[in-house]
C-alpha cells in the first residue's frame, strides 16, 4: 500500500470537505439555474437582461478570478459595511466569510449560470402541447410544473446536469488556493513535507477519480429512472 | 509614442494603484497569458489528431491506453496535474544536472506541458466524437471511388470532423483560457498573477481582481466572435437557408 | 476610480465615528474581552508552524500563548492564509494577528500595532556552491530571486531589482524553500531567522547568507514584529503591552527565544 507519511486522516477529512462543498455548491447552482433559467424565458425585459449579463460575465471571467475576487473583495465589502454600522449605530455584529462559505457561494454562482443554460434548453425541449394538456385537465401552474414539466424537463436536462457537476467536482480544487484545507491543499502541504509529490497527488487524482466513477454511475442510473416511458432507442 | 505616455502618466497621475509600473505587469501578464494558451492549443491539438484516430481504431491496444490517458487527464483538477508537473519532476534524482532542467528550471515550462497535455486530452475526446459521427454514406461514397483508408481519412473523414467539431472546440479554447489562471500558483506573472501582486501591495481587491476579469471578459469575447466567424464560413453548408 | 469612493468613504466614516464616540462614549468602550482568536499563517519556520499530527507550535505561538497566560484570558488560534490575514482581522474571523507581522507605515493604516516584541533582520540566501557575494544591482542582474508575495521583503525587491532580476513570488515560505531545493531560484530574500531554520539547518542541501543582514531603510523593513489588532481595541493592546514587559523582565521570554534560537 502507499505510505502517507501518518496524513492519512487529515487528508481523508480534506475529502470529506471537498465532498460537502462541491455537494452544497451544486445545490447552490440548480437553484440559481432554475431562477436563471426562468428568468431567461420569462417576458419582463428586465429579468431577461439581468439573467444574461450574469451568464455572460461569469462564463467569461476565470474561475479563480471570481473566487479571489469574491474571497477577498467580499471580506472587506463586508468590513466596510459592518464597520459603518458599528460607528453608526453601535451594532456590534460578525459577518464572518470564511473560506467554506466563499467557495460554495462562488462555485454556485458560477456554475448556476452553466446550470441555467441547460435547465432553459431543457425546459423548451418540453413539448408544449402537454402543458397545454395539463392545463386543460384543471391543473394549476404549480401543479403543471410539478407533475409535467419539471419530470421531463429533468429527463433532458440530465446529460448536462451531470457534465457541470462533473466539470464542477473538479473546479473545487481551487478553494485550496484560497487557502480552504480540502484535500488539494493538505496533499500540497503533505508533499512539501515530506518531498513526496507523486504519492500524495496521485492518492488524490485516485480519489477524484473515484467520486467521478461514482458519479457516473448514480447519473446512468438516475437518466434510466427519467427515461421510463420512452424507447431505448432515444 | 510618447505623447501617448504622458497622456496616460497625466491620466494616472492621481491613481495610487494603477500606475505605469503596475499597468506594466497587467500588459506583461497578458503576454504569458497569450502565449501560454496559444501554445499549450497548438501543441495539444497537433497531438489530438493523431490520438483521436487512435482511439477511433478497433485495435485494443492502441484504444485502450489512449482512453485510459483521456479518462485521467479529464477526471482529474487540472491543479493536481500542474502540482504532479511542476513539483514532480524535481524529485527524478539527478534531473538537476541534465539537459531537461534548463527547459524545467523555468516555471513556464512546467505549466505548458501540464496545460498542453489536458487540452490534448479534451481534444481528442472532441475529435473522436466528430469522427464517429461521420455520415455513413461520405464513407461508402470514399470506398467506392477506391479510397484507400489513409486518403479516405486524410480526404473526407478528417476534414469533415473538423468542421463538425469546430463548435466545441471553440468551448475549450474559452476553457483552456479560463484553466490558466491557476499558472499564478507556480509563481508565473500571468494575468492572475499581476492581478495577486497588486492586490498583496495595495491591499485593493476590487481595483486588482476587477481589471484583470475585464480584460479576460474580453479575450472571451474575441475568442468567440473568432469562432463564430469560422463557423460561419466552415459551416456555411449546414446553415439554415434564408 | 473605486480607491476614490473607498477613501471618501474612509474618512466620513472616521469623522462621524469621532462624532459617534463622543456621544457614545460610556456605551461604546471597547469590548472586555475573556478570550480571544488569534490569527496566524503557518508554516513559517520558526515562528510559527505544524508538527506532522497538526499541532500548532513556533516561537509566536509559544510567546502568544505565554502573552494571553500573563492576562488572564484564553486564546485560541485561528490558521488563515498571509494574503488574507489583514482582512480577516477586520472583519472579526479573530482579534488579534501575531504571525511575523513586521510594523510598518502602510499597515498601521489598517491595523493597530502593540509594541515590537521581536526584531528580525532580512537576509539573503544562496546555495553554498553559489558565486555571489554581494547583492547589488550588478551582481543580481538576470537571476531568479525568491520572495514571499505581499510581505516587505517583496516589496524592497520589487523596487530594487524588479527592472533586472526575476522576481518569482510565492504564497508560502514553503513554497519557496522548495523551489530553491530544486535550484529554480539563485537567491531567496527573507527573515533571517526563517532562512535560518529552513535554509542553513535544511538537510538536503547547504545555504549560506549572502553579504550583510539588512534592516534599512525603515520604510520598507520597519519596527520589527508587532501583535497587530483593530484600531478601536486599544485596551486590548495596551494588556499585551503590559504582559510583554512583564515577560521580558521575568525571564520567560528569553526562555521561549532560546527554544527556538540559538542563544546569543
Amino acid at each position: 500500500m502507499i505510505d502517507l507519511h501518518g496524513y492519512g486522516p487529515r487528508l481523508l477529512e480534506g475529502a470529506g470537505v471537498t465532498l460537502s462543498l462541491a455537494l452544497l455548491s451544486l445545490l447552490v447552482a440548480i437553484l440559481l439555474g432554475l431562477l436563471t433559467a426562468t428568468a431567461k424565458m420569462s417576458r419582463s425585459w428586465v429579468a431577461h437582461r439581468t439573467a444574461t449579463l450574469y451568464t455572460t460575465i461569469i462564463r467569461g471571467v476565470p474561475d479563480l478570478v471570481l473566487m479571489m475576487l469574491l474571497f477577498f473583495g467580499g471580506q472587506i465589502g463586508v468590513n466596510i459595511f459592518t464597520d459603518w454600522l458599528y460607528y453608526q449605530f453601535d451594532i456590534d455584529i460578525f459577518i464572518n466569510i470564511n473560506e467554506f462559505v466563499a467557495g460554495v457561494v462562488t462555485i454556485g454562482l458560477i456554475f448556476g449560470a452553466y446550470m441555467g443554460e441547460t435547465f432553459r434548453g431543457a425546459f423548451m425541449a418540453v413539448e408544449h402541447g402537454q402543458i397545454e394538456a395539463g392545463k386543460a385537465y384543471g391543473m394549476s401552474n404549480a401543479l403543471v410544473f410539478r407533475r409535467i414539466r419539471f419530470p421531463q424537463m429533468m429527463r433532458h436536462a440530465l446529460p448536462g446536469l451531470s457534465n457541470n457537476w462533473m466539470v464542477l467536482l473538479k473546479t473545487t480544487a481551487l478553494v485550496s488556493v484560497i487557502g480552504l484545507s480540502d484535500m488539494v491543499r493538505i496533499a500540497a502541504e503533505a508533499s512539501k513535507a515530506t518531498r513526496e509529490p507523486f504519492t500524495f497527488m496521485i492518492t488524490v487524482a485516485l480519489i477524484y477519480l473515484l467520486i467521478a466513477s461514482a458519479s457516473e454511475w448514480f447519473f446512468a442510473r438516475l437518466q434510466k429512472r427519467y427515461d421510463i416511458g420512452y424507447g431505448e432507442a432515444d | 509614442m510618447d505623447a501617448l505616455m504622458t497622456q496616460l502618466e497625466a491620466l494616472l497621475a492621481d491613481n495610487s494603484i494603477f500606475t505605469l509600473q503596475t499597468l506594466s505587469y497587467y500588459t506583461e501578464g497578458l503576454t504569458v497569458t497569450v502565449q501560454l494558451v496559444f501554445l499549450s492549443l497548438l501543441i495539444g491539438l497537433v497531438l489530438a489528431v493523431p490520438l483521436a484516430i487512435g482511439r477511433s481504431s478497433k485495435r485494443g491496444w492502441i484504444k485502450w491506453p489512449i482512453f485510459a490517458y483521456t479518462y485521467v487527464f479529464r477526471g482529474t483538477p487540472l491543479l493536481i496535474q500542474l502540482y504532479l508537473i511542476y513539483y514532480g519532476v524535481v524529485f527524478v534524482d539527478g534531473i538537476q544536472e541534465t539537459w531537461l532542467w534548463v527547459i524545467l528550471e523555468d516555471p513556464f515550462m512546467p505549466a505548458l506541458i501540464a496545460f498542453t497535455l489536458n487540452t490534448a486530452a479534451y481534444t481528442t475526446e472532441i475529435f473522436r466524437g466528430a469522427i464517429k459521427s461521420t455520415p455513413k454514406g461520405e464513407i461508402e461514397a470514399a470506398r467506392a471511388y477506391g479510397m484507400s483508408t489513409n486518403l479516405m481519412l486524410r480526404r473526407v473523414v478528417l476534414p469533415s470532423a473538423f468542421r463538425r467539431a469546430l463548435p466545441a472546440y471553440g468551448n475549450e479554447v474559452i476553457f483552456m483560457l479560463h484553466a490558466s489562471a491557476i499558472a499564478s500558483v507556480v509563481t508565473i506573472m500571468d494575468l492572475t498573477g499581476a492581478a495577486r501582486f497588486v492586490y498583496a501591495r495595495f491591499y485593493a481587491p476590487f481595483e486588482a481582481f476587477l481589471f484583470v476579469a475585464a480584460i479576460y471578459l474580453c479575450l472571451t469575447f474575441a475568442i468567440l466572435y473568432f469562432f463564430r466567424y469560422l463557423e460561419k464560413k466552415l459551416l456555411a453548408h449546414l446553415q439554415p437557408m434564408s | 476610480m473605486c480607491t476614490f469612493k473607498l477613501e471618501i468613504d474612509n474618512e466620513k466614516i472616521l469623522t462621524t465615528s469621532l462624532l459617534g464616540l463622543a456621544i457614545a462614549a460610556t456605551s461604546a468602550q471597547a469590548r472586555d474581552y475573556d478570550e480571544i482568536r488569534i490569527g496566524v499563517d503557518v508554516p513559517y519556520e520558526p515562528m510559527e508552524y505544524r508538527t506532522p499530527d497538526g499541532e500548532l507550535t513556533g516561537f509566536d505561538i509559544d510567546l502568544g500563548n505565554a502573552l494571553c497566560a500573563e492576562i488572564g484570558i484564553d486564546c485560541e488560534w485561528v490558521v488563515q492564509g498571509w494574503d488574507g490575514i489583514i482582512p480577516g482581522l477586520l472583519s472579526r474571523k479573530y482579534d488579534a494577528i501575531m504571525s511575523s507581522m513586521t510594523i510598518n507605515e502602510q499597515r498601521r493604516e489598517q491595523v493597530l500595532f502593540s509594541e515590537p516584541y521581536f526584531q528580525p533582520p532580512s537576509a539573503w540566501f544562496a546555495p553554498e556552491g553559489s558565486e555571489l557575494t554581494d547583492t547589488t544591482e550588478a551582481s543580481l542582474d538576470g537571476l531568479t530571486i525568491g520572495v514571499q508575495r505581499g510581505t516587505l521583503q517583496d516589496n524592497y525587491v520589487t523596487d530594487m531589482f524588479g527592472d533586472v532580476a526575476d522576481v518569482n513570488r510565492y504564497s508560502t515560505a514553503d513554497d519557496m524553500v522548495l523551489d530553491m531545493e530544486a535550484q529554480r531560484l539563485d537567491i531567496v530574500f527573507l527573515d533571517y531567522p526563517v532562512g535560518q531554520s529552513t535554509l542553513l539547518q535544511s538537510d538536503n542541501r547547504a545555504y549560506k547568507v549572502v553579504g550583510e543582514m539588512v534592516t534599512e531603510p525603515k520604510e520598507y523593513f520597519g519596527d520589527g514584529f508587532g501583535i497587530a489588532f483593530r484600531q478601536r481595541d486599544e485596551a486590548l493592546a495596551e494588556q499585551f503591552n503590559e504582559a510583554l514587559a512583564t515577560l521580558q523582565e521575568d525571564g520567560t521570554y528569553d526562555e521561549i527565544y532560546n527554544r527556538y534560537f540559538d542563544a546569543k
